[in-house]
């Protein structure tokens, strides 16, 4: 995948939280092989520990996708991104401007002014959205060079919602980056999205609450290449009945 | 002078905003600032002074989904 000029080849985005331990972190990155990670800005704590966390995640050599997540109006978003920029020394940006407390959906009206002045601003921006195809032609309009449709509620391990959505949007959208942003729960998941022709898949919960991070890490990795090659080899269309696979003919008559 | 710092009542003497952080005893190159909801570069810290009833804040890396 080619996005805003920076080629990636491993199709999956790993979200940095809630794991057991920062090492369980650093191993489930480079067990994945995963090029780009997401981050965030909190409050800063006594100590620091801000700055170890972000000097471990640089050892990992990923890319850093920094977040507004938490951010519930365009200021706070704004304000968030330019934050980000200077604290993380890169204009990509994840672009969460959340409309609801329990689905944590995006207020895709709010998102659409948001990308419009960060996009303006020089921002390369990352869009968290429902999968709407209008806010989807509003986000390009206003900038972004990629969208991250949601699978299911952020965290929710649902999978996939809504596939022929989906779908849809990759229909509407044939040379626009689509990444599916969350609701991500098992590698099937993960296989199904690659195979419906989204171009990278984004998680975190499902790596980081699993028993074993950096086993569900590598799995998902093996996941996305095993959906974009089944994507890439044009699958066989459903069926409702049965076609013998073996030569009917020359079959023996043995009654 | 009394502000707000992430959220907590303070009282500095410092006057500018890069004062502040020394006051306050943000050391690590790692934070990023914000005052009354604007973004503050790092370069701007020493030319922004602060009022009475300001509210700041000094944001780090965090864990991030």
């Amino acid at each position: 995948m080619r996005v805003y000029g920076t080629e990636i080849t491993l199709p999956l985005f790993l979200g940095t939280a809630q794991y057991p331990s920062p090492a369980i972190l650093q191993d489930a990155i480079l067990s994945s092989q995963c090029e780009v990670v997401t981050v965030s800005l909190r409050r800063e704590t006594a100590g620091g520990t801000g700055a170890r966390f972000w000097d471990m995640l640089r050892a990992t050599g990923a890319r850093i996708l920094p977040n507004t997540a938490g951010c519930h109006s365009v200021q706070e978003a704004v304000t968030t991104a330019q934050m980000a920029r200077e604290l993380f020394a890169t204009d990509w940006i994840k672009l969460e401007v959340i409309g609801h407390g329990d689905t944590l959906q995006p207020d895709v009206f709010a998102l659409v002014e948001a990308a419009r002045i960060l996009a303006t601003d020089g921002f390369k921006v990352f869009p968290y959205m429902n999968d709407d195809l209008i806010v989807g032609e509003k986000l390009l309009e206003a900038g972004c060079q990629v969208l991250m449709p949601w699978g299911a509620p952020i965290g929710s391990g649902q999978g996939l919602r809504n596939p022929d959505a989906l779908r849809a949007m990759r229909a509407h959208f044939p040379d626009t980056p689509l990444i599916v942003d969350a609701g991500i729960g098992r590698p099937s998941d993960a296989v199904l999205a690659m195979e419906l022709g989204m171009d990278a898949v984004l998680l975190n919960t499902a790596v980081a609450r699993a028993g074993d991070p950096v086993g569900m890490a590598r799995a998902m990795a093996l996941a996305v290449e095993t959906g974009r090659l089944g994507f890439a080899a044009d699958p066989i269309d459903r069926r409702d009945m049965a076609v013998p696979s073996t030569p009917v003919l020359g079959l023996a008559e043995l009654m | 002078m009394h502000i707000t710092v992430n959220a907590k009542p303070h009282d500095i003497s410092a006057e500018t905003l890069a004062a502040a952080l020394v006051e306050l005893g943000f050391t690590s190159a790692a934070i990023a600032t914000a005052l009354n909801g604007q973004f503050v570069p790092v370069p701007a810290r020493e030319a922004t002074h602060l009022t009475a009833g300001d509210r700041l804040e000094v944001l780090a890396p965090m864990q991030g989904g």
